[in-house]
């Protein structure tokens, strides 16, 4: 697929160069990656640039409520088996972040497109995916974002008719509505803990019944599609019944449930399961989640976890008490400025660790625990919180703002 | 209350508990064992019965399509009714306060009856969706230190006669009226807009509720120092320009 004859207008040729321009003053002045910026200036001499840019690519679209930035990784990664990948890798995942950083790339066979939940229909209109990898939904950010099932609808109107391959999980009901009005769907059984929006049948407003794995509605039918793809335990089942181990640097049950879509999707491009899996163990910390760093004498695990979806996955893979925890929230424009969610994460599940909280929002944090009845103190930054732990091992979990505050403080 | 265990009903958290609004029950759970109460917690679906025998029934806010589905179920089932004939207390939020009402709007544009419990009626509001921190002076009859919350909604919620609002907003839109009122209460039915969860940040509220139920005057005192020191960052918060 990839084109041997220039896809690109001058006007296009332009406008990547102008967006390439902006985007290195802005990097000069300081002020990041400058992808996003230099993206929408690119986007404003040429509405279509995206579109373009897209058009002699292999493009796969990755979209998720968690995990997206981690699974575009894995498949990008994957696929390099196959030739060149462009990718957003750093999460820039809005329509000029994309644009940025497909324009940065002329000579790439594959693009592989972390987008924003919100943005997937419009990204997919315009980029003509071959694959489309859905993984999860749930409660992020309510007091901007769209409600839960209007998203879930939002896709479903965008996908309708899609020519892409559809690769989703079968394990959330409001990701198989999404994708059930595709024609070409591959399910992937990936799990998935977080169960409290999907209650109420998407289709219809029955109340779900969850026996076991299983999931249907007791009124309309609506039920979990037969799986061909499987995550199963420390391996992926490929739609032959063959079991593939999986190794990852990356820890815990949703970055394994990553791996089983990725595989998934590097088999619509004709990259076997067990070269994709092998491939993706070379990723290690994403945007430096799941680094391991060294932090006066402590080793911090950096954990990002942004909604409850997230908390709970990020709870079961951490190591046991007594090695102690930090928990760091804030509730600044990128996280959402409502921290209710914390009432929907278990903090029962931490009893036995030593617990500091810090962040913007560690008042709303020690109320938390207190009704949760965890013992707990209450930090006034990351150096005082360390300081109470004793050498080892330490496990900071924080949401989106004050993950990037924690990177800031350790020199990650 | 009987055999000297409180029975506290959460209702629905298949359709309202997108807001953390199983923070409300968490909190009179937490506060009533404090007390030394043995306590029942009871999670009720809605493809379940609403038990009539509950002490405090806790009902919480959600999207617009399962908000008609609670109501048409709560008015099929008629639970509800019966629990607040026998004395039951009930607590409600955003959505929930508008079933308790006697109608709404629903998700399909129509007026959609309520339970009557609460002499409320909401309607959608013309402007933009109310986002952001509440402060709010708390009826004086009932003797509670300002209100503050969270608000997210669209609605503006008309008390009738015979509701009283349960506080006069400072800061925020509340029940979104133009007349600064928040919330409805009669003897032992409540409603607010205010999640935050609201009982997480206002715990004299949820300790009212354990004295309505219990029928006592007051409770043994709780450590409450973090939710004192929240509530004063909170207050504080919403006092500054945004």
């Amino acid at each position: 697929m990839a084109g041997n004859s220039d896809p690109l207008t001058p006007r296009a040729k332009l406008a990547v160069t102008a967006g390439k321009a902006v985007a290195a003053a802005s990097r000069a002045a300081g002020r990041g990656s400058g992808s996003v910026i230099g993206g929408r200036v690119a986007l404003k001499l040429d509405p279509d640039l995206l579109a373009r840019l897209a058009q002699n690519l292999d493009v796969t679209l990755v979209s998720a409520t968690n995990g997206k930035t981690t699974t575009t990784r894995l498949i990008a990664e994957a696929l390099r088996a196959a030739g060149p990948v462009v990718s957003n890798a750093l999460g820039a995942n809005m329509p000029a972040g994309i644009t940025s950083a497909l324009a940065g790339s002329s000579d790439a066979r594959f693009g592989v497109i972390e987008v924003d939940e919100k943005y997937l229909a419009g990204v997919a209109r315009d980029t003509d995916p071959k694959c489309i990898a859905l993984l999860n939904l749930s409660r992020d950010q309510l007091d901007r974002a769209a409600e839960t099932r209007m998203l879930a609808e939002n896709w479903r109107e965008g996908l309708a008719g899609s020519k892409a391959v559809i690769v989703a999980n079968a394990d959330d009901p409001l990701v198989v509505w999404a994708a059930s009005s595709s024609p070409n769907v591959i399910w992937v059984a990936a799990g998935q803990m977080w169960k409290d929006d999907a209650w109420s049948c998407p289709s219809c407003g029955g109340v779900m019944q969850r026996p076991g794995d299983d999931w249907f509605c007791g009124e309309c039918g609506f039920r979990r599609p037969t799986p061909s793809w499987a995550l199963s335990g420390d391996h992926v089942l490929d739609p032959h019944g063959s079991a593939w181990p999986i190794h990852l640097q990356l820890p815990g049950r949703a970055n394994k449930a990553n791996a089983a879509s990725s595989a998934a999707v590097a088999a619509v491009f004709g990259v076997p399961p067990q070269v994709a899996l092998e491939r993706m163990y070379q990723v290690q910390a994403v945007a430096g989640r799941y680094d391991v760093v060294q932090f006066q004498q402590r080793d911090l695990r950096l954990l990002l976890a942004k909604n409850p979806a997230g908390w709970l996955e990020t709870f079961s893979l951490i190591d046991p008490p007594p090695t102690p925890v930090i928990l760091s929230v804030n509730a600044r424009g990128a996280d959402g400025t409502d921290t209710s969610w914390l009432w929907d994460v278990d903090y029962t599940r931490l009893t036995g660790h030593p617990i500091c909280v810090i962040g913007d929002r560690k008042l709303d944090l020690a109320v938390r625990l207190e009704v949760a009845n965890q013992h707990f103190q209450v930090c006034d930054d990351l150096d005082q919180a360390v300081q109470l732990c004793p050498p080892g091992r330490i496990e900071v979990i924080a949401n989106y703002t004050a993950f990037q505050d924690l990177r800031r403080r350790v020199g990650n | 209350m009987s055999d000297n265990q409180l029975r506290v009903v959460w209702i629905y958290p298949d359709l309202l508990s997108t807001y953390g609004d199983q923070g409300n029950v968490l909190v009179v759970e937490r506060r009533a064992r404090q007390r030394g109460l043995d306590v029942a917690r009871l999670d009720v679906r809605s493809d379940q019965a609403i038990p009539t025998s509950g002490d405090i029934y806790l009902i919480g806010g959600g999207e617009d399509r399962p908000q008609r589905l609670a109501a048409e179920r709560l008015r099929r089932d008629g639970g509800l009714h019966r629990a607040v004939e026998n004395g039951a207390i009930v607590f409600s939020v955003c959505a929930g306060y508008q079933i308790l009402g006697h109608e709404f709007i629903n998700d399909l544009g129509q007026r959609e009856p309520g339970l009557g419990l609460l002499d409320v009626v909401s309607v959608r509001g013309e402007g933009d969706r109310c986002v952001g921190d509440v402060l709010a002076d708390i009826d004086p009859r009932l003797g509670l230190p300002p209100l503050t919350g969270f608000e997210n909604h669209q609605g503006v919620t008309h008390l009738g006669p015979t509701a009283r609002p349960l506080a006069k907003v400072k800061l925020g839109n509340g029940n979104g009226t133009g007349d600064g009122t928040e919330g409805a209460y009669n003897d032992t039915v409540f409603g607010t807009y205010m999640h935050g969860p609201v009982l997480a940040r206002n715990p004299l509220i949820a300790d009212l509720l354990l004295k309505l139920a219990l029928d006592v005057n007051a409770l043994p005192p709780t450590d409450d120092r973090w939710y004192e020191a929240l509530r004063n960052e909170r207050i504080a918060a919403a006092q500054q320009p945004a």
